[in-house]
């Protein structure tokens, strides 16, 4: 199809004056991305998918997200903060091993929130729980609270952080679903990796989007949550566990 | 009697003379550019002048980048304006990378006026990689600007 020169103005006058007319009002999303000034809103809930059946032996999910943010070891594995790890599942009759990353879940009921004593640890609008360093006073209730043991206590002074993921000694940290990406319209640092260096285990995207590509995926195939039995309403959703 | 009053006024004008002295002395060192024998040194690094005025922020930087923590904690408002990030990505010492350190913007002045700072135990106190001037665009330091005695006027006491 070939537009004239007279067809392409026109079309392209209505677009503009119909974006001008109607501030605020768009039928069809322009771009996935807010402005920095405009707050999250419960519009999205984000979410991510992992497929077992794809994810093997490999770990860049787990040295992306550490490098995203600035999580270094101090060599005591005991105590090193950790946002993410690899769970390894064996089959004791047959013998068949899965791995699978772990993180926060991201819970539409998180337990976290419930028994945080000052607030700290929030659900954010669009789904995201995070802790609010400022006024996490470090009492570690959400650790024992979380039935993932998604969340780590920062035991020692932390150095060379970066300076959209601070992290401080005293106060609790977990996965973030990488906010500071998402809210720039960015995928997880987990997810980027395990797309392009990994083995493409894991989708991201809105849960509230019906046309999102983690919703076509839910809908088409069997998947589970951890733990559903406790019904947290996860955001992070398994396939082949 | 007579003689007494003399010696006084001749050691009253020696007192006088000295202290002239020194604080010629110590306006000289501030307008050559050294550091000052005491006080806290406050320079800016880029730009020219602050995303408020100037007055406005030695009073209320605290509350600005403290609402801004929320806004951006909570409700996922991430402008830049009133960021701490923004606050180091200008602040911060090209030599040392960092808004702390003896001469840093931040810890001198939190220093001189024996207030803790609380920001970077968590923040990082260096501005971010790709947000860092290049150095070849200022060779001879001309936006290097020493405010060193208009903020010295303010906590001895000139509030308006």
């Amino acid at each position: 199809m070939s537009l004239s020169r007279r067809e392409f103005i026109g079309i392209g006058g209505a677009a503009v004056a119909g974006m001008a007319l109607v501030p605020g009002l768009r039928l069809v999303e322009l771009a996935r991305a807010r402005s920095p000034e405009e707050a999250a809103t419960r519009l999205q809930r984000w979410g991510l998918l992992v497929d077992i059946g794809k994810c093997h032996d490999c770990n860049a999910c787990v040295t992306a997200c550490h490098e995203e943010n600035g999580v270094t070891s101090h060599g005591r594995p005991a105590t090193d903060a950790q946002w993410i790890r690899k769970v390894e599942l064996k089959d004791k009759l047959t013998g068949y091993v899965e791995t699978l990353p772990v993180m926060c879940q991201h819970c539409a009921e998180p337990p976290c929130v419930d028994v945080c004593p000052t607030g700290a640890s929030f659900k954010r609008i669009d789904g995201i729980v995070l802790v609010d360093k400022h006024i996490c006073i470090g009492c570690r209730y959400c650790m024992m609270a979380c039935p993932y043991k998604a969340r780590s206590f920062v035991h020692e002074k932390t150095t060379n952080q970066k300076p959209h993921a601070p992290r401080g000694m005293g106060t609790v940290e977990s996965c973030t679903l990488c906010v500071h990406r998402v809210d720039a319209g960015r995928i997880p640092a987990c997810v980027e990796a395990c797309t392009k260096d990994g083995n493409k285990a894991m989708v991201f995207g809105d849960l509230k989007d019906p046309n999102s590509e983690i919703n076509k995926q839910l809908a088409s195939a069997p998947t589970t949550q951890l733990r559903p039995d406790l019904n947290l309403n996860t955001g992070v959703r398994y396939r082949g566990v | 009697m007579r003689r007494n009053i003399k010696h006084i006024l001749a050691a009253s004008l020696a007192v006088l003379a000295t202290a002239l002295l020194t604080t010629a002395m110590v306006f000289a060192a501030e307008t050559s550019g050294a550091r000052p024998a005491f006080g806290p040194t406050v320079k800016t690094y880029k730009g020219d002048k602050c995303v408020e005025d100037t007055d406005y922020m030695r009073r209320n930087h605290m509350k600005v980048i403290l609402h801004q923590r929320d806004e951006t904690m909570h409700r996922g408002i991430r402008t830049q304006k009133h960021s701490l990030k923004n606050c180091v990505d200008c602040h911060a010492d090209p030599k040392t990378n960092s808004v702390l350190g003896k001469d840093g913007f931040c810890e001198s002045c939190h220093v001189y006026t024996s207030v803790s700072i609380d920001c970077f135990t968590c923040h990082t106190a260096a501005p971010e990689k790709n947000g860092q001037p290049p150095k070849a665009a200022d060779p001879a330091g001309l936006k290097e600007k020493m405010r060193t005695s208009a903020v010295m006027g303010t906590i001895n006491g000139n509030q308006p």
